[in-house]
């Protein structure tokens, strides 16, 4: 099935509560699926065409706000209509997931596959001092399986979560395992995992209010370091990526999604020519896996990043290696996918000194 | 005869309602807010919906609601509370959700999420202070300022030319299939204040029966955004307020 498929099988199958979502291409399978399913006849999950994104992902903060599991998904012009809603979410400290199939901007743009939106996902993109936990598919099976643990990491740690895909990975088709279905969590679950649950007050409890206003600074402090321990705390803790021979690399190639298959390629091919080129593929984008750059930086002679923008990650690449080893970006725009040759190619343009032909 | 023997529960003829906190309210003396939120108060007790019922707060004057009743609250970015209300209703159907909205936060920048609210008729009630002024922000012109009125963006009073006109937007929602009762009330006189809060009774009832959305506009003076003493208020208020915005039912499909 396409990614944008698998994303909806795997939230029913999950057991969320409820879908906001507003069409945009290259992402509307995922609405389009959900209405199809018709999950309201089976797990009893809510699904709803709001009448904007706006809209929409303040419904996500209104059912995460009572501690249901609720999504939203939108592709990139919609996603910056949200940045609002996410802002508040992560301010409230309220689990959510959130997912972009990126295409390329700014402005209308293009309704191909980009990657450019990877500094509004991992700097924050709406206002104030947040991060989303940022996950990268590269493939069908993960967009299934980052369903899963995007909501799972968004209550373990109380904040949202987001799917960054490229149109690609939403577009494409692969044969992908989907979860055992599993129930959606009763009241007295939700009461008990989120006790800060705005469900209406019984007497037994103290009124549950959810705002993300404060106005003595001297609370508003507090409660931004308490937002600061706990992106700390998801940085030492939940770093994921992958690597492929990376062990008697020389050289380092650093991409995420469907581009890192792309220069997966591209390294077997080096191979074949004796040229050793590793590669690094961040699955969280945030937190980035800076440690594990960092190390191999001090055994490669240089690193070309690859993404299908302008040149995003690559700062935090050059920022997790301290330059110390040249970095340099290859990346195509305006909705252009490179071929595994162009990779090679531009690599061997920055480091010619590692054609041993 | 003293004060303690009149002092008895069988002559009580008012009492504060249970659901007020004792926060002491941040409203300007004066204010129309206060009155509302007592009726809200009230309504909810009398229906026994106390454990039931789910605010959902504005930004703007009334941003501080959840301070002073005491039930679950959500606090909405500016405008966006019909459409938090819709998706909490939708998740928790036996719940009694309703949002409480000025007019730049229903009329102006929420227009959209209000409407389409409506339109989908979620099960809701839609309180709507309307005052004719940004009172949080300094006494800015809103949407549903009259022309003439003098605002801090409209030193020389509002221009249609310049600005548009007082936006009726109560009648709006009466249009759409949606709303099963739309009204208009005020708090400037008891007889009013008792009419509002039948008003609040009947839309909760709507929303706890399934029938579509409820909304209550209440007509509410801002004396110090406008300048002048609570009485003047009142007075300006019925000679100017409710010409454009006379008082009554718009549309109420839900006969006794």
């Amino acid at each position: 099935m396409k990614g944008n498929e698998a994303l909806a099988h795997a939230a029913i199958r999950y057991g969320a509560d409820g879908y906001f979502g507003y069409p945009i291409t290259p992402q509307s399978e995922v609405l389009e699926t959900l209405e199809e399913l018709m999950p309201w006849e089976t797990t009893g999950m809510v699904v709803l065409q709001a009448e904007s994104e706006v809209a929409a992902i303040n419904m996500v903060y209104g059912g995460a706000a009572c501690g249901k599991a609720v999504f939203t998904s939108s592709s990139s012009p919609g996603v910056s209509l949200k940045q609002e809603g996410i802002s508040y979410i992560a301010a409230g400290e309220l689990p959510a997931l959130i997912i972009n199939v990126m295409r390329g901007g700014p402005g209308l743009g293009t309704i191909q596959p980009s990657q450019a939106d990877y500094f509004q996902a991992t700097k924050g993109g709406g206002h104030g001092d947040y991060r989303l936990i940022t996950l990268a598919p590269s493939s069908v099976q993960e967009m299934a399986d980052f369903v899963g643990l995007g909501f799972d990491l968004a209550f373990k740690y109380c904040t949202p979560s987001i799917i960054l895909a490229d149109g690609i990975v939403g577009q494409m088709m692969e044969k992908v395992v989907l979860p055992p279905q599993r129930p959606r969590r009763t009241d007295e679950e939700i009461a008990r995992q989120c006790p800060w649950a705005v469900t209406g007050k019984p007497s037994t409890r103290k009124r549950n209010v959810m705002t993300t206003l404060e106005l003595e600074p001297s609370a508003m402090e507090v409660i931004n370091n308490k937002l600061q321990e706990k992106y700390k705390l998801i940085e030492e803790n939940e770093v994921r990526f992958q690597t492929y021979d990376t062990d008697d690399a020389e050289y380092l190639v650093v991409a995420f999604g469907s581009i890192a298959r792309i220069c997966q390629k591209a390294i077997e091919d080096a191979r074949e020519q004796g040229v050793k080129i590793g590669l690094l593929r961040p699955i969280t984008l945030w937190p980035f896996p800076k440690d594990e750059i960092d190390r191999l930086s001090q055994k490669v002679k240089g690193i070309l990043v690859v993404e299908i923008n302008a040149g995003q990650m690559i700062e935090d690449v050059r920022l997790s290696c301290h330059d110390r080893v040249p970095v340099y970006h290859f990346g195509r725009l305006g909705g252009m996918i490179p071929d595994p040759q162009e990779v090679l190619d531009a690599f061997f343009n920055h480091f010619p000194e590692a054609n041993k032909q | 005869m003293d004060k303690n023997d009149i002092i008895k529960e069988e002559n009580r003829v008012y009492k504060r309602p249970k659901l007020l906190t004792d926060n002491i309210m941040h409203y300007c003396p004066g204010c129309s807010h206060g009155v509302v939120h007592k009726l809200v108060a009230e309504v909810v007790e009398e229906l026994g919906l106390e454990e039931k019922t789910i605010g959902i707060a504005p930004v703007g004057c009334a941003v501080f609601a959840y301070n002073y009743i005491d039930i679950d609250w959500i606090e909405a970015a500016h405008g966006r509370a019909p459409a938090i209300a819709s998706a909490v209703k939708r998740l928790m159907p036996d719940r009694m959700v309703f949002t409480y909205q000025g007019d730049g936060d229903l009329a102006a920048i929420g227009t959209c999420e209000s409407i389409h609210a409506a339109n989908r008729g979620e099960n809701i009630v839609i309180i709507f202070i309307n005052n004719g002024i940004y009172g949080m922000t300094g006494g800015q012109m809103a949407p549903t300022t009259l022309e003439g009125m003098k605002t801090s963006t409209t030193p020389y009073g509002r221009r249609v030319d310049l600005n548009g006109y007082p936006l009726k937007i109560s009648p709006l929602f009466a249009q759409l299939d949606g709303t099963c009762y739309v009204t208009r009330q005020s708090v400037h006189t008891p007889a009013n204040t008792r009419k509002t809060k039948a008003a609040l009774k009947q839309a909760f009832q709507n929303a706890m029966n399934g029938l579509g959305t409820s909304v209550v506009e209440v007509v509410s003076t801002c004396n110090s955004g406008w300048k002048m003493t609570p009485a003047q208020a009142n007075k300006w208020m019925v000679e100017n307020m409710l010409v454009q915005y006379p008082l009554g039912d718009l549309k109420n499909t839900v006969k006794k």
